[in-house]
């Protein structure tokens, strides 16, 4: 099937308001998609609530809407289920960094050979324009009655510490650049992370397409380098991507902060332990014969338990 | 003389090596011939609150306990004031001699209300302020006393393995106090040592330190006690071979057998034995090859629901195991199972609640709760197994339901059945068949779209998993069209509720009554019992007493209770005269449910609530005072320490 983004479209009308940051991203995830050759039913693009949510029923591959913040928690069970499906999640800044912060941090500790996608806008959108974890303090949008009383979440600080071996920064109105970074992610062997500061044009008057415009530059422009290539770089890596995350009021970093693939990814820890899981994965076990027997045998077992 | 039956109760600290000893003391009778069923019970505790393990042995199946205590080994001076009580005429008290002198104040983890109440008791009958007084009280009860110096024993077989530190040994004093038990019971010592050398497996050095205490203990006892006590057990012809099982190892060796190969757990009392259980066993043999399940312990129950699903979705057999607080935090994923008719397991191990309740001990308080979960309507499953041979095969036919019938099958296990353990002949697997209903394995083009959710007469649309070739297919929380698109149409939305819930139909008009509804003793009788779960074995045999007391007794155990077989058990209901429900919990939850769907109440409700499981002496009384017309609508029982 040759691979086009217009193909991987679904009839489902998009109904996100006009200017909204989504637009970019799903179309550089069904580029991504597209320039990768997936096909439709190798890859599983998993949502949580919100705008952002709606992203798996406009694009042509197995899209699982789940509940709000749980995105990961599915995914994850799909991933380590059946290793071999390409696993990209995808969700709102209040899914993943508020009612989902738990999982959030989690997944980080497991290091699935996933990708996980923030669309962070910093306002709750579909429920009309309430403050997100990424808001920063006393910040007032315009429909908040009052100025913001948290601060704000660091979503890359977030990943770093949680664990996760790739954490990069994209731009909703910069699709090529965002398209490079889903593919990096995809390709990435453990649990990516790409947080995508998104304009929300009708309820966040502050981040602006013009307040990101006068900010944004590429990380691959400059010489900084992200890959930890030895066990004994993490510690500055780590510390020189914390430092870099905390760029925010004058210049806004995009790209790659962080890449390491020296930690072995959930899948090889499990290999650990079930040295077959990769061949055999569960969902490859053959669980009874055609008849319907089990395939286990149990007499074993009952040797074990005897009396 | 020999008996036929016998109570043991083993009692100390919690660590101090109670269950261990209750496992090699269980062992040890069922490698004599006899039949076995055994409670435990614990404290939310690590280390130093009362437990006990209540053994009762019989030369016929058992499947309860009763009130009596026939031998009572005590570790410390709480477990002899929280059981001696408990001890029948002819019976005896096996003690550390030192506790003789323990004055029931002195015991700091006996509660405050427990020793007002004592002391009460006692103050009444005359019985003095000490351990040696209550022991004094019961030779006058003809009871018999066996003081024993522990750490003396112990002393003795430190020098003989040349250990020099005593306190290294301590919890040896459980297998000297087995050792003491089976040499008052003039037993056959060399199947202790196998139970021993089977329990402690590949630790040989332990294994024979542990001989030693229990040779040293036995020949003690012959010595200083000789022939003093009342019961003997003889070694039995073995009949055939059992399994010595507790209830969580049945259900995890269920799911393995029912083709589970993911489970999904948050740590939570009692339901995590079983998750452990599985992992232990991770690795297992099938006809070609091996095979595994894969247990992944998640940050909280949230996740392992949503993640089993999203396993499920995935075609592979996946579950949870949880108990009443965890289940409370799955609740919004259940509702996204059940919209998006996903096959997804739940062992529901029950507990006392609510809130964190009676985190370590049995109820039945969640039948409702489970049938209930969820906003919205949506069609699930609720089972509830009443033995150790139940958890095993419902566990296993839960996957069948929920993958034939797409949707969540929550298994209810009581916490008085996960702790419980039972010796029973090896099951026959002959009639357990794999049934993964309606499945797409491939499609091809000229097929046309694959729809996830097409709509069917039975409401169950042929499912392809994640990955499938040829297909692509959408899920989503909101109310969805056949393609799995989010879909707001009235009259798209009327179809889609009406095929969710037309699938309870075909499963309850599909699923033989057998599978749902157990059925015992006279069809038709005057009396007619109902209950689920956990009183299953009491209820049996109160019911064989009552039964040669001349009371014809029909007793109907649901195993489903959602979809509940309503007509079978309306038709002997409504031909009763006495109609009683049995069952763990405040207000009757499954009498309740009966009367709300066949309209016919309950005359009497035997409820039980105090964090024991019943007993059979206790449940006999209740029946007996009911059938006869004498008891109040309500009676409440509350036996065990």
């Amino acid at each position: 099937m040759a691979h086009k983004v217009s193909r991987l479209r679904t009839p489902v009308f998009v109904d996100w308001c006009p200017g909204c940051g989504n637009f970019g991203i799903y179309t550089a995830l069904q580029m991504a998609i597209a320039e990768l050759q997936l096909q439709p039913h190798e890859a599983v693009i998993v949502s949580g609530i919100g705008c952002s949510g709606k992203t798996p029923h406009f694009t042509y591959t197995n899209g699982i809407h789940t509940l709000h913040g749980r995105t990961l928690p599915f995914a994850a069970g799909i991933k380590i289920a059946n290793p071999g499906l390409e696993v990209i999640a995808t969700g709102g800044d209040g899914d993943g960094l508020g009612i989902g912060a738990g999982h959030f941090v989690n997944a980080g500790r497991r290091n699935l050979d996933m990708t996980y996608i923030i669309h962070d806008n910093a306002v709750y959108g579909l429920t009309k324009g309430q403050a997100s974890p990424t808001l920063k303090l006393g910040r007032q949008t315009k429909s908040l009655p009052k100025p913001n009383l948290n601060s704000a979440i660091n979503p890359i600080a977030l990943a770093l510490v949680a664990g996760y071996t790739f954490i990069a920064r994209a731009y909703a109105y910069d699709v090529k650049h965002m398209k490079d970074m889903i593919i990096q992610a995809v390709k990435h062997k453990g649990m990516a992370f790409i947080n995508v500061q998104q304009p929300c044009p009708t309820y966040n008057n502050i981040n602006t397409k013009g307040w990101y415009e006068k900010r944004v530059y590429k990380l691959e422009e400059t010489s900084w380098d992200p890959i930890v290539k030895s066990p004994d770089q993490e510690l500055e890596k780590t510390a020189n991507a914390l430092e870099k995350s905390r760029e925010w009021d004058n210049k806004l970093p995009l790209g790659v902060f962080y890449k390491n693939e020296l930690i072995p990814t959930y899948e090889e820890r499990i290999s650990t332990r079930i040295p077959f899981y990769r061949e055999t994965p569960p969902t490859r076990q053959e669980i009874s014969n055609t008849a319907g027997k089990p395939t286990v045998v149990v007499e074993k077992w009952f040797k074990e338990l005897k009396v | 003389m020999t008996n036929k039956e016998l109570n043991w109760v083993i009692g100390g600290p919690q660590g101090s090596g109670v269950d261990t000893a209750a496992n090699i003391f269980g062992r040890a009778c069922g490698y004599g011939g006899y039949n076995l069923f055994g409670k435990r019970e614990y404290h939310s505790n690590i280390k130093g609150l009362h437990s006990y393990f209540h053994f009762r042995i019989s030369e016929d199946p058992v499947g309860a306990n009763v009130n009596d205590v026939d031998l009572l080994a005590a570790f410390d001076a709480e477990t002899v004031v929280r059981h001696a009580q408990d001890v029948a005429a002819n019976g005896g008290v096996i003690l550390e001699k030192e506790d003789l002198g323990t004055k029931f104040s002195e015991i700091k983890t006996l509660p405050v209300e427990f020793l007002a109440d004592l002391h009460k008791k006692l103050e009444n009958r005359g019985i003095g302020e000490t351990v040696g007084d209550l022991m004094e009280n019961a030779q006058e009860r003809n009871i018999q006393v066996y003081p024993v110096p522990f750490l003396d024993l112990l002393k003795e077989v430190a020098d003989e393995l040349a250990i020099e530190k005593l306190s290294r040994m301590i919890r040896m004093k459980n297998v000297l106090a087995v050792g003491i038990s089976f040499s008052l019971l003039n037993y056959n010592v060399d199947l202790v040592e196998k139970a021993i050398r089977t329990v402690f497996g590949e630790k040989h050095r332990i294994a024979d330190m542990n001989v030693l205490a229990l040779r040293k203990a036995y020949s003690y006892a012959r010595q200083t006690f000789g022939d003093n006590f009342r019961h003997t057990l003889e070694r039995l012809e073995l009949d055939e071979e059992k399994v010595f099982l507790l209830g969580y190892q049945a259900a995890a060796l269920g799911k393995i057998l029912g083709g589970c190969r993911l489970q999904t757990y948050y740590p939570i009392t009692p339901a995590a034995d079983e998750s452990e259980y599985l992992e232990a066993h991770e690795i297992f043999a099938l006809k070609k090859g091996n095979g595994a399940v894969l247990v992944i312990q998640t940050e909280d129950e949230i996740a392992a629901i949503n993640m089993a699903s999203g396993a499920a979705l995935t075609g592979v057999r996946a579950a949870t195991a949880t108990s009443g607080p965890g289940f409370s935090l799955m609740v919004e994923g259940l509702s996204w199972a059940g919209n998006n008719e996903v096959p997804v397991v739940i062992t529901y191990y029950q507990r006392g609640a609510p809130s964190t309740g009676l985190p370590t001990r049995h109820g039945q308080d969640d039948l409702r709760f489970t049938i209930h979960a969820g906003h919205g309507e949506f069609p699930r499953i609720v089972l509830a197994s009443g033995d150790i041979k139940e958890c095993f095969f419902d566990a296993a036919n839960a996957f069948n339901y929920a993958e034939k019938y797409q949707m969540p099958v929550i298994h209810l296990i009581d916490k008085a059945l996960a702790n419980s353990t039972q010796s029973l002949p090896f099951f026959d697997l002959s009639k357990f068949k794999i049934e993964r209903g309606n499945i797409v394995k491939y499609r091809d083009a000229q097929q046309g779209e694959y729809k996830r959710f097409k709509f069917t007469d039975s409401g169950v649309s042929p499912r392809a998993f994640l990955g499938t070739e040829g297909t692509t297919m959408w899920y989503t929380g909101d109310e969805h069209d056949e393609t799995g698109h989010i879909s707001e149409e009235p009259s798209n939305r009327n179809m889609m509720m009406e095929k969710r819930m037309k699938k309870l139909e075909t499963a309850h008009i599909e699923i033989p009554l057998e599978e749902k509804l157990s059925l015992f003793g006279q069809k038709g009788a005057e009396n007619v019992v109902v209950s689920w779960g956990s009183p299953k074995g009491a209820i049996l045999e109160a019911m064989r007493m009552l039964q040669t007391e001349g009371f014809d007794i029909e007793f109907m155990q649901a195993r489903m209770i959602n979809p509940l077989p309503t007509e079978r058990i309306e038709e002997s209901l409504s031909r009763a005269r006495t109609k009683i429900t049995v069952e763990m919990n405040y207000s009757g939850q499954l009498a309740n449910i009966v009367t709300e769907k066949t309209g016919v109440f309950m005359d009497y409700y035997i409820l039980k609530y105090n964090g024991r499981p019943m007993t059979t002496t206790e449940l006999h009384k209740a029946l007996r005072e009911a059938i006869r017309g004498e008891a109040p609508k309500r009676q409440v029982l509350n036996f065990g320490a």
